[in-house]
């Protein structure tokens, strides 16, 4: 219900939205938990594991019971914190864990079979037959358990990601974080406030507090009018930050339009990483319940809540409220809700000496033994000194003490410590280096204490910023700290609840250290207590504080559970924004890729390259007719393929030769200007790194050629090299993979199509086989290469990019005029390895030179980086080489990727003798060829083998051949 | 004879606009990577002063007239904007058709580069003239402030399709921020 004159919602402006399809209204300003409450709806959802009815316990975001489902269909959210959501227009919640419906809940029989689901009955029940876990039992389970579900289809909410800088970073805008955010303000630092909360205020808004003799939140408006004037004030709201990471890295998430239909483009959240030089955390406390008999029933909540809901949205769930504590913030309650002219009906304190008066029945040293309501409180049980009470009460509200909010100051694995004064865990000072905290957060309670905290933590900050601190005159404010006597739990039969989201009661925390769990990270996996989306927030400090009872360790040395990141629930959709679907990776584009689309080429990704698979022409059915085609053509006329992707690598300096030699396996320094080299290049361990040519441009000049796949770490490799072990050396490197669009032109007629384009021809005097130099491609400088990838006569054209489209289309037209045309990777596929050319299928970061038949390569004559290693016993002997395979059985089928045996072997691991690389169909030779690596390979061509892909069920007998099939002599590329 | 024709990197997919902060692809100049060798700098420097520049230093840019001259690596800046002079003492390599390079100005160009950049380019830590390479969310990046709310970008050629897409997904999304983000 509302209560007259209290709260800050805007009450003329109504808004509506449905809860289980039902029409409800609010105002501006609510949440959905208060809306809700205000309209008498208590019962908000059923609890995870007895389906027990739960309704609202808290006003924060720690709240453990009120979750719903926003949205619907595939647009929908689920574990939504009521206490969080604010209600706009149109909002459309639902309650969860709840069938058929909220108010009769079928599944609500485990909550009578209880006294068998207790703690541990999963795993002591559920072990035998093992295999029945995970096909009956586990999909059973969870389905009877459980929170809200996914859609199941993708999330396509915009989200996004984005970085800020800041001197201090404020956690928090309660007095302390407030008091900070304004000396360092005035103080002229760059200051980030954050705040979880849809206003900046902190308790002020929920509390009747003065400051300087106006209510609290007058107080705060005035400091936040004076922020938003600072220029170097950033203030964000609706942001919680959510984990401290290393170098003042802080992880924060804004709910930036969750609170209303997004306009536009904008998003709904956004992850923000915050890099801040100093930070305080002024987060707060939040309070805890005591644990006591049903103790879970809609209308029991924290005192602290209640206040909440009467002071900032002017709500209480119900008429009569009975306050229940240990403490003397509890007393506040009481007093605030009879001020307001609602019925306390009884304030119990569990302390014999309490000091209160009040106009309201007052019990001392007295303990809520049970409740009544089913599906709403209407009543409790109380035990007293003088014996045993009832009380009418629509509501409860409990105050077990506070616990400061100091989750992020143990995200470097620091552990808080405990303070017997407060009943409280509090940080460890220098926990999170360039993180204090003030306030609450602290332990410090009292306003006045609060502000004086925020302040001083304000002035070492920036000292050690060096800016000088303002004067600070610290306002009025109450100082008292309250007095506390802990209690965790009223003895007594039945179940006192604990963790409300994982259903856990005192009774199981005392039964896992029965069973010999006994730390507290041991009974948190054994009971699931401080699991799940609330991360035991309202209950961590209580639980293992009777677990320190039941084992008398006492509650410093059971110490607490460890607290990461993240401090309250972090969408997947806001830490991966703009990476689903194309925005996974980069891409990257040719310079000819339109005309290949325009070709109808299906493109495949190749790192993060896309290049044309194949070119379908009329007729063709499927793709092996086009790359048999392509390939024919290649072989008897002439082919055009982009090889852009390839990296080059421009190597310049004096002692650019000498660099070469060292870095690849061959020798560089011998060879000629306007020539081009194959090598070889290994890792420091020995294996092959990489191959490619290299072109010598100039006495001083090299240009580099990688694998597409390697460009990157070649480079990443090279530059490593040049730095740490030809340091002071002349040697400059630079990628001009992207400055040069290259075409591979390939064919008996590619000297003719080459001279098509070429503003003076070449011969093969002139242009012999691995010949390279500048050339005029129709009125451009580019470069020419005579190299192949294919066997045949090939030239690599290059020019700069911004000519590639114009270059590929003319190249293609002039080559469809000799009767070829463009070819894709499929037939360049095919084409090397009838060659028994190598890629990366080959050299798969666990092949050596020794293993390819190239150790002939590894110069004898210098070093080179890799050498050493390659000769290591057991890469030059024993090993499985590459060999290459053409089926000789009935079965003509070879795939890449099937193991190699013996013909007599069994197809079992122990018998395997190698593995498949590459296959294909040959259109030149007729039938399917395959690389292989198969031991001792070389010694066994003419052998035949067993070929078997366990994935596919292919069994093929093949015979063991020389890799290069096609022109082993090499004839046709000169 | 046929000639060839030129295409620049992000042709067609610029000029975009949100809310008046404006996304604009420079057009082609020449790029020159210029890196001096060891004990060279002198000599570098006297080549590069009839252009009114020097070898930058680490994270500066310096702009005269046409040219201009960032800092892109260890022992590595980019002239760009007039051809290279004669520089003794330092490799050259052209990188004129390697980068698309866009241009990023207005109110909101800082909010939507922080949705890609991991840098702080406030303007007391990124002032007028500073460069650096960076991301730009997953791609290669050299960024330059060139203005009080302008900023200048290279990105591969490669990948000017991405750049700009993301650029443009940035800017509305600030844009659409009522609090300006």
């Amino acid at each position: 219900m509302r209560v007259a004159g209290r709260g800050i919602v805007d009450r003329s402006t109504p808004v509506g939205f449905s809860f289980d399809g039902k029409e409800f209204t609010g105002f501006a300003g609510d949440t959905l938990a208060s809306a809700l409450l205000a309209s008498g709806q208590r019962l908000i959802g059923r609890s995870f594991k007895y389906h027990r009815p739960r309704g609202v316990l808290t006003a924060g975001s720690e709240e453990p019971n009120a979750l719903v489902t926003t949205g619907r269909d595939t647009d929908r959210t689920p574990n939504v914190r009521a206490t969080v959501q604010e209600i706009y227009d149109g909002l459309e919640a639902q309650s969860q864990n709840a069938w058929p419906s909220l108010g009769f809940d079928a599944l609500a029989v485990n909550d009578l079979l209880s006294p068998f689901l207790g703690a541990g009955f999963y795993y002591k029940t559920f072990m035998w037959p093992v295999k029945f876990w995970e096909k009956l039992y586990e999909p059973l389970i969870r389905r009877a358990a459980g929170l809200g579900a996914l859609s199941g289809a993708p999330d396509l909410a915009p989200r996004e990601k984005a970085y800020a800088f800041c001197d201090l970073l404020v956690i928090g805008s309660g007095p302390a974080g407030l008091a900070a955010a304004l000396l360092a303000g005035r103080a002229g630092a760059d200051v980030i406030l954050a705040e979880e909360d849809s206003v900046f205020g902190g308790r002020l808004n929920g509390e009747a507090l003065q400051i300087d003799g106006q209510p609290g939140r007058d107080w705060a408006a005035a400091v936040l009018a004076e922020l938003q004037s600072l220029p170097n004030v950033r203030l964000m709201r609706r942001t919680t930050v959510t984990g401290a990471y290393d170098q003042g890295t802080y992880a924060a998430l804004e709910r930036v339009n969750l609170h209303r239909t997004p306009p536009g483009d904008a998003p709904i959240e956004c992850f923000w990483r915050i890099v801040a030089k100093r930070a305080i955390l002024a987060a707060g406390a939040q309070e805890r319940m005591i644990a006591f008999r049903n103790n879970d029933r809609p209308g029991i909540m924290q005192a602290s809540a209640v206040r909440s809901y009467l002071h900032r949205f002017g709500a209480v769930a119900g008429a009569r409220v009975a306050v229940f504590g240990n403490n003397d913030d509890a007393h506040r309650t009481a007093h605030d809700l009879a001020a307001a002219g609602l019925t306390v009906t009884a304030l119990i304190d569990t302390r014999p000496d309490a000091v209160v008066e009040g106009p309201f029945p007052i019990f001392r040293g007295a303990e809520v033994i049970n409740t009544a309501g089913r599906t709403g409180l209407h009543g409790l049980s109380l035990r007293h000194a003088g014996g045993k009470a009832d009380i009418e009460a629509d509501c409860l509200a409990v105050s077990g003490g506070w616990n400061p909010n100091l989750a992020l100051t143990c995200h470097h694995n620091g552990r808080p410590v405990w303070d017997e004064k407060i009943a409280a865990f509090v940080p460890r000072p220098g926990s999170v280096p360039g993180l204090e905290a003030a306030g609450a957060a602290l332990g410090v309670f009292s306003t006045r204490g609060a502000l004086d905290s925020g302040a001083n933590c304000a002035k070492t900050a920036l000292q050690a910023l060096g800016f000088k601190c303002p004067s600070w005159e610290p306002p009025e404010a109450e100082e008292a700290e309250p007095g506390i006597t802990a209690h965790w739990a009223v003895p007594g039969p039945g179940r006192a609840w604990l963790d409300m989201q994982n259903d856990v009661t005192v009774k199981d925390v005392k039964r896992a250290a029965q069973e010999g769990f006994s730390s507290v990270e041991h009974m948190k996996r054994y009971t699931t207590q401080g699991m799940a989306t609330d991360q035991g927030k309202t209950s961590n400090v209580s639980a293992l504080a009777i677990l320190a009872d039941t084992t008398g360790n006492g509650i410093p040395a059971t110490g607490t559970t460890t607290y990461r990141p993240p401090f309250t629930p972090v969408s997947i959709g806001a830490m991966g924004a703009g990476g689903w679907g194309m925005g996974f990776a980069p891409q990257r584009f040719t310079t000819s890729h339109a005309a290949s689309v325009d070709r109808d080429a299906p493109m495949v990704e190749v790192g993060l390259w896309y290049r044309p698979s194949y070119f379908p022409r009329t007729g063709e059915s499927s793709w092996r007719e086009s790359c048999d085609r392509e390939v024919t053509m290649v072989r008897e006329t002439v082919g055009v393929c982009d090889v852009s992707t390839l990296g080059k690598i421009d190597i310049q300096g004096k002692d650019a030769a000498e660099f070469l030699d060292f870095v690849y396996t061959n020798t560089f320094s011998t060879l000629p200007v306007g020539k081009c080299r194959y090598g070889l290049m290994l890792r420091e361990d020995g294996f092959v790194m990489d191959d490619g040519t290299s072109a010598r441009l100039g006495p001083e000049h090299f240009v580099m050629t990688t694998t597409t796949a390697a460009a990157g770490p070649v480079m990443k490799h090279l530059e490593f090299v040049r730095q740490a072990f030809r340091p002071g050396k002349d040697i400059r490197l630079i990628s001009v993979t992207e400055h040069w669009a290259q075409f591979s032109v390939a064919g008996p007629k590619s000297r003719e199509l080459v001279n098509a384009v070429l503003d003076k021809p070449i011969d093969d005097d002139g242009f012999p086989f691995m010949a390279c130099g500048a050339v005029s491609v129709a009125g451009t400088p580019g470069r020419l290469f005579r190299i192949s990838f294919s066997g045949e006569r090939a030239y690599e054209i290059a020019v700069p990019a911004r000519y590639g489209d114009s270059l590929y289309r003319l190249l293609v037209a002039q080559a469809e005029a000799l009767g070829g045309g463009p070819y894709g990777m499929e037939a360049l596929n095919v084409l090397r390895i009838e060659k028994g050319f190598i890629t990366h299928a080959e050299i798969d970061g666990r092949t050596t030179a020794f293993d390819l038949g190239l150790q002939g390569m590894i110069s004898k004559k210098k070093d080179c980086i890799g050498k050493t290693l390659s000769a290591r016993p057991g890469l030059m002997e024993d090993r499985e080489e590459m060999v290459g395979l053409k089926p000789v059985g009935g079965v003509m089928q070879l795939t890449a990727g099937a193991h190699l045996f013996a013909a007599t072997d069994k197809p079992l691991r122990q018998n395997v003798q190698g593995h498949v690389t590459s296959a294909c169909h040959s259109p030149t030779l007729g039938h399917p060829l395959a690389l292989a690596f198969l031991r001792n390979g070389r010694a066994r061509h003419g052998e035949t083998v067993k070929m078997v892909d366990h994935l596919r069920k292919i069994e093929t007998l093949c015979e063991v051949t020389h890799p290069v099939f096609f022109d082993p002599e090499g004839g046709r590329a000169r | 004879m046929s000639r060839l024709i030129a295409r620049a990197p992000a042709e067609g997919l610029t000029p975009l606009d949100a809310d008046g902060t404006t996304l604009i692809e420079l057009p082609m100049e020449p790029i020159t990577a210029i890196s001096p060798f060891a004990g060279q700098e002198k000599a570098v420097n006297a080549a590069l002063k009839p252009l009114g520049l020097r070898f930058p230093k680490p994270g500066q840019s310096l702009a005269r007239g046409k040219a201009r001259i960032l800092w892109t690596g260890q022992d590595q800046a980019f002239l760009i904007g007039v051809a290279p002079p004669e520089i003794p003492g330092a490799a050259l390599a052209d990188q004129s058709d390697g980068w698309a390079r866009l241009r990023l100005t207005g109110a909101l160009a800082e909010a939507a580069l922080a949705r890609l950049v991991p840098l702080d380019l406030r303007t007391g830590a990124f002032p007028l003239d500073a460069t650096a390479r960076s991301l730009l969310n997953h791609m290669p990046l050299s960024v330059t402030r060139t203005g009080t709310d302008s900023f200048d970008l290279m990105v591969f050629r490669s990948m000017a399709t991405t750049a700009v897409h993301e650029l443009d997904v940035a800017m509305r999304s600030v844009a659409a921020r009522q609090d300006g983000g």
